[in-house]
């Protein structure tokens, strides 16, 4: 038990040192001067360890705590589940689940608002390859397409890439997600509360802004007291309180896509967000 | 108090002034700080874009012991805020590398730049001017032409000593990424800016063109993994520079070779120590400040922790390695919530490349003479320099009993940071900026 016990308050260590980072990387985006790549390529480095041992800590634990065979059972009934699918059977939970995931605004129960605004925060606020990746499948819905992908602007050539599932999509322009869940992830365009596309935004990272602003003063179904940081704060506060509250739900997804983001961290390492 | 010239042969003494401001906003912090290549002149630049230049005083017989005091010879606004309306970014006046040319004529020249734009400037001195002019009154206004009936030759006529400073060049739109360094050729015709990613080669008197000579942008922004932090020119070798990375690594590039330096023709690096891997080992070996020696033999690094000396002819390992301060080893989970693991320290060199220097927290910098292997610890504060007296020695307890005078690691004060030193290119005379103060130590004269 000893080494379990050590190994735990290293887990707890690498739970709020990811934590921390998430904070860095959020508050890196309202700095003077503008976002700072070496800072924030450090602050990833230092996420990618934390959640290297976190995840090695767990697998230990999940291990130990199943059986093979239910694991392999809950795994073949996940992939035969499409998961665009998933998203049509939201209910409460799947809502915070995608909220804690992408670190969405909270919305009230049950209702479906355009993806965008957390797409934005997935995409380009959240650090790359966060819980996104762990919780892939479950995403569901547009925000599950959304879910595994990372987003990056070249300031240079103002190109969007995504990266998707390891896969590289690489659009002009600016971005924002389809408002039809389900939809193709790979339209991208800019709107401001309507699908109307607008090819000519220059940067991403300023229409994110544009839209922010936006949505704080126009949008009437938008919560009164929603602002992006209220996004992280949930992301947080769920992180702080720890990642076993959406373990216990999803721990059989979360092996799999634990499999799958483990797989991928070298590429999801390595990306970072906006720049 | 032992007298510590036994360990290093240079006593510092500290200034009869501090110089700093007399309200410490945050504009008023010292980002940087660079003798000229006489020493006569100090400059430093400021997070509100200012530089001040000091001058050295010339040597007085009737005030022996006000031996070459450092006093304002100039201050003017180099970088203003500006704003970069396609990419919503504010860019920040905050100077983070003067240069100076060497002298060449009467006039001073130096290199300033921020995160985008690089500046020279031209500090000259005007102690005449021209009176008696044929068109204009002494006022400066009009004479109607109808009421002048004979010609004369103006004649300079001494006044006030008045030091102007002029931008001279304006080096921009060159850098997408924030510019970290800035060096001058030993050629004193070109210069390179560098930015997290590209180093580019400018001509000093050509402003709408630079060349790209480093790019290690990837072509998938996702796959990268290192930046540039730092890059300087050989000083005497006109076609070799060196850059260091943020992995902890340091190229040396021939301009010769190829037009696009992106192969190195030597490269330095340590491996790293598996048995003290932590969560932070990118971090800490992430190089902050790479310094050639004066003899161009060898490489200052400066990491978080440590500072070390290579030899260009070994790639494989440094030859000299220094602690800093390594008690903070256990510290760095605190260190980086409260972003002090970023703090980038700067090195530099002696004249004579025999002693190495750098800066600590709470005020601190160390020294390290390379030939006796022997260290000291100073520390640049108001409440411990009297003018005239000895810098003491201090020390840091580790742990276990603190002895008297000692202080302990958890009682350091971490928002007084020494991030800036210069060391007069031939003597013994040292500037260390501490936040919004700077201060210059002399050796101690028999």
């Amino acid at each position: 038990m000893e080494v379990d016990r050590r190994a735990m308050e290293c887990a707890v260590d690498a739970q709020s040192l990811i934590s921390i980072s998430l904070m860095k990387i959020h508050n890196s985006r309202t700095q003077r001067g503008g976002i700072k790549l070496h800072k924030n390529l450090l602050v990833s480095y230092v996420l990618r360890n934390a959640r290297q041992v976190y995840i090695k800590e767990k697998y230990a634990e999940i291990y130990r705590m199943q059986q093979y065979e239910e694991v392999m059972a809950v795994c073949n009934e996940i992939q035969e589940l499409d998961p665009l699918d998933l998203g049509a059977e939201d209910g409460d939970e799947e809502e915070q689940g995608r909220a804690a995931c992408c670190g969405e605004e909270s919305r009230p129960a049950g209702s479906r608002e355009p993806e965008q605004p957390y797409y934005r925060s997935c995409c380009m606020e959240a650090p790359p390859g966060s819980p996104c990746d762990q919780f892939a499948p479950n995403g569901g819905g547009g925000g599950g397409s959304h879910c595994n992908k990372t987003t990056v602007l070249d300031l240079d050539t103002h190109v969007v890439t995504t990266v998707e599932n390891g896969f590289l999509h690489q659009d002009c322009c600016c971005a924002a997600p389809q408002c039809a869940p389900g939809a193709a992830a790979r339209k991208r365009k800019v709107d401001s509360g309507g699908c109307a596309p607008d090819a000519e935004e220059p940067s991403d990272f300023t229409a994110a802004r544009k839209r922010l602003k936006r949505e704080d003063c126009s949008n009437p179904d938008c919560n009164p007291d929603y602002t992006d940081t209220s996004n992280i704060s949930n992301l947080i506060s769920i992180f702080g309180s720890g990642f076993s509250g959406l373990l216990s739900r999803q721990a059989d997804l979360e092996q799999v896509c634990s499999k799958q983001a483990l797989a991928s961290l070298g590429a999801w390492t390595r990306a970072i967000v906006a720049f | 108090m032992k007298c510590f010239s036994r360990y290093l042969p240079y006593l510092f003494r500290p200034p009869s002034t501090i110089l700093s401001s007399t309200c410490h906003t945050e504009a008023d912090i010292i980002s940087t700080v660079e003798f000229n290549s006489t020493g006569e002149l100090l400059a430093t630049g400021d997070k509100g874009g200012r530089v001040v230049v000091f001058q050295r005083e010339q040597e007085s017989k009737t005030q022996p012991h006000r031996r070459g005091e450092y006093n304002v010879y100039s201050t003017f606004q180099s970088h203003e805020p500006e704003f970069d309306y396609l990419k919503s970014l504010e860019i920040e006046e905050k100077i983070n590398k003067i240069k100076w040319l060497p002298q060449q004529n009467a006039a001073y020249f130096l290199l300033s730049t921020n995160d985008k734009t690089v500046k020279l400037w031209k500090i000259s001195e005007r102690d005449k001017r021209p009176e008696g002019y044929n068109l204009k009154d002494e006022d400066g206004r009009f004479r109607d032409p109808s009421t002048i009936t004979s010609l004369r030759v103006p004649v300079l006529q001494p006044m006030d000593l008045m030091v102007e400073a002029t931008a001279r060049r304006v080096f921009s739109n060159a850098h997408t990424y924030h510019i970290n360094s800035i060096s001058v050729n030993s050629d004193l015709q070109t210069f390179i800016s560098t930015d997290d990613l590209r180093v580019n080669l400018w001509n000093l008197e050509i402003t709408d063109r630079s060349f790209n000579i480093v790019d290690i942008k990837p072509a998938n922004m996702e796959e990268l993994t290192e930046v540039i932090t730092s890059a300087e020119f050989h000083p005497q070798q006109c076609h070799t520079f060196a850059y260091s990375s943020s992995k902890g690594s340091i190229r040396l590039c021939d301009m010769r070779q190829a037009a696009l330096c992106d192969k190195h023709c030597k490269y330095f690096e340590e491996p790293e120590d598996p048995s003290t891997r932590s969560f932070f080992s990118e971090i800490i070996s992430s190089i902050s400040d790479v310094k050639f020696s004066h003899n161009g033999r060898y490489l200052m690094t400066r990491d978080y922790l440590t500072v070390k000396v290579w030899d260009l002819q070994m790639e494989n390992k440094p030859l000299e390695t220094y602690q800093v301060h390594d008690y903070l080893r256990g510290k760095l989970c605190s260190l980086y919530e409260n972003d002090c693991i970023f703090d980038k320290f700067e090195c530099v060199w002696n004249g004579s490349d025999s002693v190495i220097m750098t800066g600590s927290y709470n005020n601190f910098f160390r020294m390290f003479d390379r030939n006796t292997k022997r260290d000291v610890t100073l520390e640049a504060s108001r409440e411990n320099s009297k003018p005239r007296a000895i810098l003491k020695p201090r020390k840091v307890c580790v742990g276990g009993k603190r002895r008297k005078d000692e202080i302990s690691v958890d009682s350091l004060d971490f928002s007084k940071k020494i991030l800036h030193t210069t060391w007069h290119p031939q003597e013994n005379i040292i500037a260390v900026a501490a936040t919004n103060n700077l201060y210059i130590f002399q050796d101690k004269v028999n």
